[in-house]
């Protein structure tokens, strides 16, 4: 590829891709993403390329593997365009139907589209409650673009950006641009990115990173990894502009070391960059130097945290640091250092080239734009869904992850990763929105969504998530390390039948200071599953103290395990499930569970054939009656 | 240099622009708890005993006064109930690691054990006073830490050890004085110290509890 020396020479380049592409021809999207490679969709791939050979379509169509579409759950996933079918879970088995049926004769493959739990099919993406609430601003792009390919990013209005903001942009309209979007950062603290910007072009000192937080070390959290798997040279665009804007040459990208797609597809994206001249010296012939270099991290949570990271990237431990100085005053090696997250970075792009009118069109007063979240846990949908701020949790989950699964009925939403905080079902119509979210004692973080039905104790969710959080602490400071250790362990006691009256004040008084005096936000935030639980479902923890009851019957010490005599036909299933003999009984008579010997595993209650659901769990009071 | 003026608890004192709150304080004569803080060595901020409360109204904010500099018209407070609380609780859940805390800390906040909490007597509060008096005076760099979250701990590195302990610590080793807990010097990692009492020769260990400190330094020489 010719070094691009101008910016014209940018846009000859992009009409040269555009002038080779018919925008008519059928084009499939097959996704590659990591999801998706878990189902073997690099089978599907390869039973494609040679499907397409033999039956001579390939001068007909083109074939795109692709980052995550979204819907990773129903992988493999693939989309035909101009239409817009959407396939999912295909196997190396469907393709020559595809191809035979779809490809050559614009057949739908029935069995492959996509159908809802009431039975209603979809042919169309569009038409998918899953995508149709979406507003795919960042993440959209990933199903058009093979993330191997610059040309596919170019043809999409790619370096765009980059080369208004070169081109005909000063360095302070660039930053007054994105200050003015109100773009606020996605990677946890929602602080405003365009004031961090300032900050850093502000601080003294010649030499000024920019960094982009690709760590994502919350569990369950894949879409930093989807847009860098994706459409890496996104993130890298915004990362440039912003280094225009601050004023620096040298970035920085923190990456995990999970994630060897995501760094695969980087490095490629780096080196093309740098055989275009979009990285290096003299950058489109505008006198604008930036190198990039990739930093591997070893993957610890805490790593993820400003002072941690940039520790880790001199080389030190990554352990966090007293921070009154502000990174983007003293950051890697006490330099000024911007650190961005990648959803953040990936949104500037879209700021240059759409305006500031159009993204503060989208979002609410004080959170602008779109977040991607992690959709997870009891909802009938998962995936990563794109919603603009302001959306209500209720329609995220039940318009996009299309309600709780098995007809259960919701009872809370843990939002904001680990140190998050459950929010209860009277509080759905929250939109989602950094403030909002933050008022009710949760977060936006970098947006993690798991949602929990009526068969979830709230009391072991939050026992669930220090559990986490003790080991992910880096145990350098008091609050953090004892803090979180004794509310496990009261936690622990609480869920074991052991809590005595005293014990939700004392987790409050541990709280309380843990908040308030730890020294990064790990510990800052570690107490919100905790005070968020017991601030709107005190009554489940006041059972368990009080009355030995775990009323969603989850807590094992908590519980028998019963068979309802009139329920029961002696079909004799349970009998012969259990692993330990504690069942006894003779056929077509009612059972019996003798608790000595019952483990309370679990089997019994779920191979009792739905009909009878003679099983029950008792918990508290229930059991002595 | 500069001088600043600040208020603490009420009191208006000048000092010097560039000193931490802690340091200002001590300077005027105000006492503030510490136990990870040595004059010789860079601030760490991992007791959080030595929190403080400053600004006023609703910009009230609670800060380590080990790290946070002062400014031209900061306004502190050492001791309010809610810092006290804080400061409490801090020294409640420090006593299931170290349950000979000096009593007069102790009184002063009304800290007692909780039998709610859970038991990790390991005597080190991991102030990392003798890990940075070793690193950053000595440039010996000897001990360090493993570990995350409650199985931190510090470890002696023996070849380090063989090489630096010696030459860099020839009249005995200097980082015992620094461990306010005096675990360093009893003779294994995690025992409880003898009162008062410290070992001539004993240094901290140790990954393995089991390890006898004064046979590794044999090993490696020291003794
Ligand atoms: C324990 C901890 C872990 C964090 N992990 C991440 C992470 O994985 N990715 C990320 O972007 N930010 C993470 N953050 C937030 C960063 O410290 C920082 O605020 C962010 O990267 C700034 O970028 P933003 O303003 O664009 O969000 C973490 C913070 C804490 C306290
Ligand atoms: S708050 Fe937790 S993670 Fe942060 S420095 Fe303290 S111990 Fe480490
Ligand atoms: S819960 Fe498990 S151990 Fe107990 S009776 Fe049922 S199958 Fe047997
Ligand atoms: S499986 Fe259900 S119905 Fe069948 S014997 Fe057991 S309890 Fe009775
Ligand atoms: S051994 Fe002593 S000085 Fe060293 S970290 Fe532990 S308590 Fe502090
Ligand atoms: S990885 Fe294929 S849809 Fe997410
Ligand atoms: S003295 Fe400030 S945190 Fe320990």
């Amino acid at each position: 590829m010719a070094r691009l020396n101008s910016v014209s020479d940018l846009d000859a380049l992009r009409k040269d891709i555009l002038s080779r592409r018919d925008p008519k021809k059928t084009k499939v999207s097959v996704c590659s993403g990591t999801g998706c490679r878990a189902y073997d969709s690099e089978k599907v791939i390869e039973s494609l390329k040679s499907g397409l050979n033999t039956h001579g379509l390939n001068d007909k169509v083109d074939l795109v593997t692709t980052g995550c579409h979204g819907f990773c759950e129903l992988g493999p996933v693939m989309v035909i365009y101009p239409e817009g079918i959407a396939y999912f879970k295909i196997k190396p088995d469907d393709v020559d139907e595809i191809i035979t049926g779809t490809l050559s004769q614009g057949k739908v493959v029935d069995r492959l589209l996509y159908v809802d739990q009431e039975g209603n099919v979809q042919v169309k993406e569009h038409d998918i409650p899953f995508y149709k609430h979406q507003n795919r601003v960042v993440f959209g792009n990933n199903q058009l673009i093979d993330p191997e390919n610059i040309d596919d990013y170019l043809a999409l209005d790619g370096y765009q950006a980059l080369a208004t903001c070169l081109g005909s942009m000063s360095p302070e309209e660039v930053l007054e641009t994105v200050k003015k979007a109100n773009l606020r950062g996605r990677g946890g603290g929602g602080f405003p990115a365009g004031q961090k910007w300032e900050a850093t072009r502000n601080a003294p000192g010649d030499v000024k990173y920019v960094i982009v937080n690709a760590d994502e070390g919350d569990p369950g959290a894949y879409m930093d990894r989807s847009i860098l798997e994706g459409n890496p040279h996104s993130v890298l665009e915004g990362m440039l502009i912003g280094a225009y804007a601050i004023g620096c040459q040298k970035g920085f990208i923190y990456i995990r070391q999970e994630y060897p797609l995501a760094v695969e597809h980087l490095d490629r994206a780096i080196e093309q960059m740098r055989e275009l001249g979009l990285l290096g010296d003299n950058i489109l012939g505008t006198g604008f130097d930036f190198e990039i270099s990739v930093h591997r991290g070893a993957g610890a949570f805490v790593s993820g945290e400003s002072s941690a990271l940039m520790s880790s990237i001199e080389g030190k431990v990554g352990e966090p640091r007293p921070k009154y100085i502000r990174t983007s005053i003293s950051g890697v090696h006490g330099c000024p250092s911007d650190l961005n997250n990648v959803e953040t970075w990936a949104n500037v792009p879209v700021i240059i080239n759409k305006g500031v009118d159009w993204f503060t069109a989208i979002g609410t007063e004080g959170s602008k734009g779109t977040k991607i979240f992690s959709l997870v846990g009891k909802v009938n949908n998962t995936g990563l869904v794109e919603v603009p701020m302001g959306m209500k949790l209720h329609d995220i989950i039940f318009k996009i992850g299309g309600g709780i699964r098995d007809g259960k009925k919701f009872k809370a939403v843990q939002t904001g990763g680990p140190s998050g905080g459950v929010i209860p079902e009277n509080m759905l119509d929250l939109p989602v929105d950094f403030d909002a979210l933050d008022k009710v004692g949760s977060m936006m973080g970098s947006g993690g969504m798991i949602v929990m039905d009526e068969e979830t104790c709230m009391v072991d969710v939050a026992k669930y998530f220090l559990e986490f959080l003790a080991d992910e602490s880096c145990g350098k400071c008091v609050p953090c390390r004892e803090g979180i250790t004794q509310m496990l362990h009261i936690l622990k006691m609480i869920c074991a039948g052991e809590g005595q009256p005293g014990d939700l004040e004392l987790l409050e008084e541990v709280a309380a200071m843990t908040k308030e005096c730890s020294l990064c936000a790990l510990g800052q935030s570690a107490p919100n599953p905790v005070l968020s639980s017991l601030r709107y479902f005190q009554a489940e923890y006041e059972a368990h103290v009080n009355d030995k009851c775990c009323p969603a019957h989850v807590c094992k010490d908590l519980i028998t395990y019963h068979i309802d005599p009139a329920k029961c036909k002696g079909c004799g299933k349970c009998l012969r499930n259990c692993a330990v003999g504690a069942i006894s009984g003779t056929k077509k008579e009612p059972h019996i569970i003798d608790l000595d010997k019952c483990t309370k595993c679990d089997t019994c209650f779920m191979v009792c054939p739905p009909k009878f659901s003679a099983v029950t769990k008792l918990s508290g009071k229930e059991s002595i009656a | 240099m500069s001088q600043v003026n600040v208020t603490i608890n009420g009191e208006q004192i000048q000092a010097e622009k560039g000193l931490t709150i802690l340091e200002a304080a001590r300077g005027a004569g105000i006492y503030i708890p510490t136990l990870c803080h040595h004059e010789q060595l860079e601030s760490y901020g991992s007791c959080r005993l030595c929190v403080v409360e400053i600004g006023a109204g609703e910009r009230k904010k609670i800060v380590a006064s080990c790290l946070y500099h002062i400014s031209e018209g900061l306004v502190v407070e050492t001791e309010t109930e809610k810092i006290n609380g804080f400061r409490r609780t801090i020294l409640n859940l420090l006593m299931h690691r170290w349950d000979n805390i000096p009593a007069a800390l102790l009184e002063k906040y009304a800290a007692k054990s909780n039998d709610r909490f859970i038991d990790n007597m390991t005597y080190c509060i991991l102030c990392g006073l003798c890990v940075r008096y070793c690193h950053e005076v000595k440039g010996a760099n000897v001990l360090g830490f493993i570990g995350r979250g409650t199985i931190r701990q510090v470890v002696i590195f023996p070849n380090q050890s063989a090489k630096h302990c010696a030459t860099s610590c020839p009249d005995g080793m200097e980082c015992l004085n620094f461990c306010p807990t005096g675990v360093i010097s009893s003779q294994y990692y995690g025992k409880r110290p003898a009162d008062g009492q410290t070992l001539p020769h004993a240094h901290p260990i140790c990954i393995n509890e089991d390890i006898n400190i004064l046979e590794v330094l044999e090993r490696v020489g020291y003794v």
